[in-house]
């Protein structure tokens, strides 16, 4: 049997519900299996654990085809806000968490929540527009530091 | 199927080391299940948990997930993570004698 997999280091790098959540579900899902998590928040992904946005991520109702909704419709205002709806209404009857909930719950299991902090510098923001349970603003080459020896996700 | 030796009795396991027959548990088994998977002494909370398991096994026909663990049993997230470090509702299950929960949150 090959070894198990001991570590993953989860990059999330898109801020859209759909980019988001898979992220999310693969990093509790490995420390359910008893695997170490780091989780890297890097560009718009740095909105799951943007305080004042986290609750307000939105599904991409435009350029994803897979929602098979007109082009022309996804951008009529107001669309994205009810596709969103729809999707949170969808997620919370199958009792997925919304994402200011998993994110913490996510903190709760032990896995480490980190920062890039390329993008924090490039949004101008600073370690109290985020939750509390981020552990630190890291660069690159501390994120692969700390990936050393495992599996490296993005997402 | 492989099979192992609890507490005298010959157990069916699967791959895993979960219980085939839920039904061939008893509590005296506990300890010892507790030292195979890692999780050493068992307290009052570690009990606490797996008998939560066995009962949620018993009216779904599946052990709960971590999530669900902690918004049920009466015991959060964080100290489930430290009751048993390596993924709480995988090894309560093994301890409680029932299959791996299937879940993905």
């Amino acid at each position: 049997m090959p070894d198990p997999i001991e570590k993953v280091s989860i990059v999330i790098s898109k801020g859209s519900l759909d980019g988001v959540y898979p992220g999310l579900i693969m990093a509790n899902g490995a420390r359910a299996e008893g695997i170490d998590v780091n989780l890297f928040f890097t560009f718009f992904g740095l909105d799951a654990i943007h305080k004042a946005r986290h609750e307000h991520i939105k599904l991409a109702t435009v350029g994803n085809p897979g929602l098979h909704l007109a082009t022309w419709l996804g951008g009529v205002p107001g669309v994205s806000t009810v596709m969103t709806r729809y999707m949170n209404h969808k997620m919370e009857a199958l009792d997925i968490p919304s994402i200011p909930e998993f994110v913490e719950m996510i903190a709760d299991t032990g896995a480490g929540l980190y920062a890039c902090k390329a993008s924090v510098d490039m949004f101008g923001l600073t370690e109290g527009d985020f939750i509390e349970q981020l552990k630190d603003i890291i660069t690159v080459g501390e994120f692969y530091e700390m990936a050393a020896g495992g599996q490296i996700i993005f997402t | 199927m492989p099979t192992i030796m609890v507490d005298g009795q010959e157990i069916e396991v699967d791959e895993g080391g979960f219980f085939v027959h839920p039904d061939q548990w008893t509590e005296e088994m506990a300890p010892e299940l507790a030292r195979t998977a890692g999780v050493g002494e068992l307290n009052e909370e570690h009990r606490r948990v797996i008998k939560f398991m066995r009962e949620e096994y018993f009216a779904k026909g599946t052990g709960p997930t971590v999530r669900a663990l902690g918004l049920s049993s009466g015991v959060p997230v964080k100290r489930l993570y430290e009751l048993f470090p390596k993924g709480p509702a995988k090894l309560a299950a093994r301890i409680a004698g029932i299959p791996k929960p299937r879940g993905c949150i």
